[in-house]
């Protein structure tokens, strides 16, 4: 247990060994990741910040390697690693969904250096929720909103301070600088357990896990008579997937300026037209209509065919700024009644 | 007593029933209710049934008009590149449309993209789409669960709240600014035509910019699009961006970096604006589909007004008239475009 000043006081302490970043309000009032100083908390308000946690595992963009471009200089074209992080990250006021993002992205970066040395250098420290929002719904796809996986430190808000619950080994030996930390209280175990409890869920009764999908017949939810009328309303904007916790496609590119080279790896996304562009001119998926389907049925159904778990943390992101409404909410209705 | 959107609801989904029933269209461009409140669904009506679904609100924020090239493509027999379109008639689409949507047309028609043949336009005039950012900070961000439209009120509801909002207070910046509210082409009308709106402050937006120094504009500009996720929302929700490949999308040769880096980006947003120039009718799709509430319009409405003052022309007002910066007169002041020859006949 931490009251208010002692949590703050501890992330004062954190900042001497990390970085810490959470959620906060920018001048447009809009809930962004930004660097937190002096033992400023991160905003509580129920939901998910704006972009998505994905940005410090799979940044936008990371620097593969450097290079010196001009031919002529002893190291030219010869390749340099990006200069590192002088500290590692902590990230503070995570909510479920997000942090089980990161697991789910682990999983087809298992083997990628990059990915997985940011995990190595990015703590997590979770914040329960309390409320749901009326976008959100990880009951759905195999979350919760109290769930702890993918964190190193659970955080329940109480009315004057903080529960904290280490999850990993790591997270343990943080709290255990906190120095203002003492064991919580009966009450407080029950407060606890409460929120606990009392945790929002969003699955309506009657509605069959998303889960369920995976045991579809492909090419009869590949053949469902609504994707077209989905594509008919979608513009193929990259919204929904810049934004969502769970797309982790990227595409590579070489820039140079004024001799000095680096190789980059960017946020693509599978609405862009180019993204399955073949250098023949050939396009397999030049239409709308099979790019909205793709993007769903590699979250819904090729995802799990090959991981096991969705690829979709249910935190609603593209729920909340799709411009034209596209809810993969219904998709998922509509996928399980084929 | 219905309000004035569910009229207007009843009385399209009937001229548009009748249209797909009677065969004269293929389909039906127009608005069906979203899922979740204040964001409405971009919906193409394809039977007579579908047409109940269709439904008007204050939310209907994008252009329709960019659906249109590619929808009235779909009904064409397919054909290679450089295959001449069909002979004969081709299948209709009917559209509803507001003053700036209309006047997108009549760009889209101007421009070669769409046949004004082709379409029937079911005119509906304006009063202003809302702004659902602006209702988001009047009710200082919480979660919204249900909006009840009034003629002149909104009823925002959530967990533990309802609260009345007036409807003008938060309609977007460029309805607010606009002057016409009219469809300026239609083959069909639901209510009245209003006429011109008389607003000598229509550029205000503009004028406060304007009249920072060039430091102050340059900063306030960054800073605007300093959160830019290069989404390209603001561009797919324009109906004046159609090009098969975009300069930012283009790989060879690249014009503009992929990742965003803040040069990138702000390469990205005064080009995007450039291409507007003389052809946009500020109708705020752009703003209206940014994820992160970037003003990019400011930027379009500079250049509206620009080619007023230069040209005097507003786009999209009628198919007759010249498209400002793709037309050249003998008598224009610059004859850098023209032949030797040319130059000696017009002395």
């Amino acid at each position: 247990m931490l009251p208010r000043a002692g949590f703050q006081q501890w992330l004062q302490e954190l900042s001497g060994q990390f970085e810490i970043f959470g959620p906060k309000k920018n001048e447009k009032a809009i809930v962004s990741w930004q660097r937190l100083e002096g033992g400023e908390l991160p905003d509580m308000a129920p939901g998910v910040p704006k972009g998505s946690i994905k940005t410090f595992f799979f940044p936008q963009p990371e620097t593969l390697f450097e290079f010196t471009a001009r031919p002529k200089q002893d190291d030219s074209f010869r390749l340099r690693e990006p200069e590192k992080r002088q500290k590692p990250r902590l990230v503070v006021g995570v909510r479920p969904c997000d942090a089980r993002s990161v697991l789910l992205n682990s999983m087809p970066y298992k083997e990628d250096p990059y990915f997985q040395q940011n995990r190595q250098n990015v703590i997590l420290v979770g914040l329960a929720c309390r409320n749901g929002c009326s976008t959100c719904f990880c009951t759905w796809t195999g979350g919760s909103p109290v769930g702890t996986e993918g964190l190193d430190i659970l955080v329940f808000e109480l009315e004057d301070g903080f529960v904290l619950e280490p999850v990993t080994e790591r997270g343990e030996s943080l709290l255990q600088k906190a120095s203002s930390a003492r064991d919580a209280t009966e009450a407080e175990r029950q407060a606890v357990q409460e929120i606990r409890d009392n945790a929002p869920t969003s699955l309506p009764e009657a509605m069959e896990p998303a889960s369920q999908l995976v045991q579809k017949d492909l090419m009869a939810l590949y053949n469902a008579p609504f994707w077209q009328q989905l594509s008919d309303s979608c513009i193929n904007c990259g919204t929904c997937t810049f934004l969502c916790p769970t797309c982790y496609c990227f595409d590579i590119q070489d820039e140079t300026l004024r001799g000095k080279g680096r190789r980059i790896r960017y946020w693509d996304s599978c609405m862009f037209p180019l993204f399955t562009l073949h250098a023949s001119g050939h396009n397999p998926r030049g239409e709308k209509v099979k790019r909205v389907r793709n993007r769903f049925m590699h979250k819904l159904k090729y995802f799990p065919e090959r991981f096991g778990p969705l690829s979709c943390v249910g935190c609603g992101r593209c729920v909340r700024d799709c411009p034209v409404n596209i809810d993969i909410r219904q998709v998922m209705k509509e996928l399980l009644a084929v | 007593m219905s309000t004035m959107n569910e009229k207007i609801t009843e009385e399209l989904r009937q001229k548009a029933r009748q249209l797909l029933e009677s065969g004269r269209v293929a389909a039906f461009l127009g608005y069906a209710s979203g899922s979740v409140p204040m964001v409405m669904r971009p919906f193409v009506a394809r039977t007579p049934e579908d047409a109940d679904r269709l439904e008007w609100n204050s939310f209907c924020v994008l252009n329709l008009a960019n659906y249109l090239p590619a929808l009235l493509k779909s009904f064409e027999p397919p054909r290679r590149p450089n295959e001449p379109p069909p002979q004969g008639p081709l299948p209709k689409v009917g559209v509803v449309a507001t003053g700036c949507w209309s006047r997108n047309m009549v760009v889209q028609i101007q421009e070669n993209q769409v046949e004004r043949e082709r379409l029937v336009i079911i005119g509906i005039s304006s009063r202003g789409m809302v702004d659902r950012k602006k209702v988001q900070a009047l009710i200082a961000h919480r979660d919204v669960t249900a909006v009840k439209e009034g003629d002149n009120t909104l009823v925002v509801a959530g967990p533990g709240f309802e609260e009345e909002i007036n409807r003008w207070d938060v309609v977007r910046d460029n309805c607010k600014s606009c002057v016409h509210p009219d469809p300026v082409i239609f083959d069909d009308m639901i209510g009245e035509l209003k006429g011109e709106r008389d607003l000598p402050d229509r550029f205000s937006q503009v004028e406060e910019i304007e009249a920072l120094s060039a430091q102050e504009r340059w900063k306030w500009f960054t800073s605007e699009i300093q959160s830019c996720i290069r989404c390209y929302a603001c561009r797919n929700a324009c109906p004046l961006c159609y090009c098969p490949t975009c300069f930012v999308d283009d790989s060879r040769p690249q014009w503009v970096g992929k990742s965003i880096d803040s040069v990138d980006t702000a390469i990205f947003h005064i080009l995007r604006a450039y291409h507007c120039a003389g052809r946009c009718t500020d109708c705020g799709s752009c703003e209206s589909a940014c994820p992160m509430g970037i003003r990019m319009r400011i930027l379009t409405k500079k250049l509206q007004k620009d080619v007023l003052q230069l040209y005097g022309i507003e786009a999209g007002m009628s198919v007759q008239e010249p498209l400002p910066l793709t037309t050249y007169k003998k008598d224009d002041p610059q004859d850098f475009i023209l032949t030797e020859s040319l130059k000696g006949e017009k002395k």
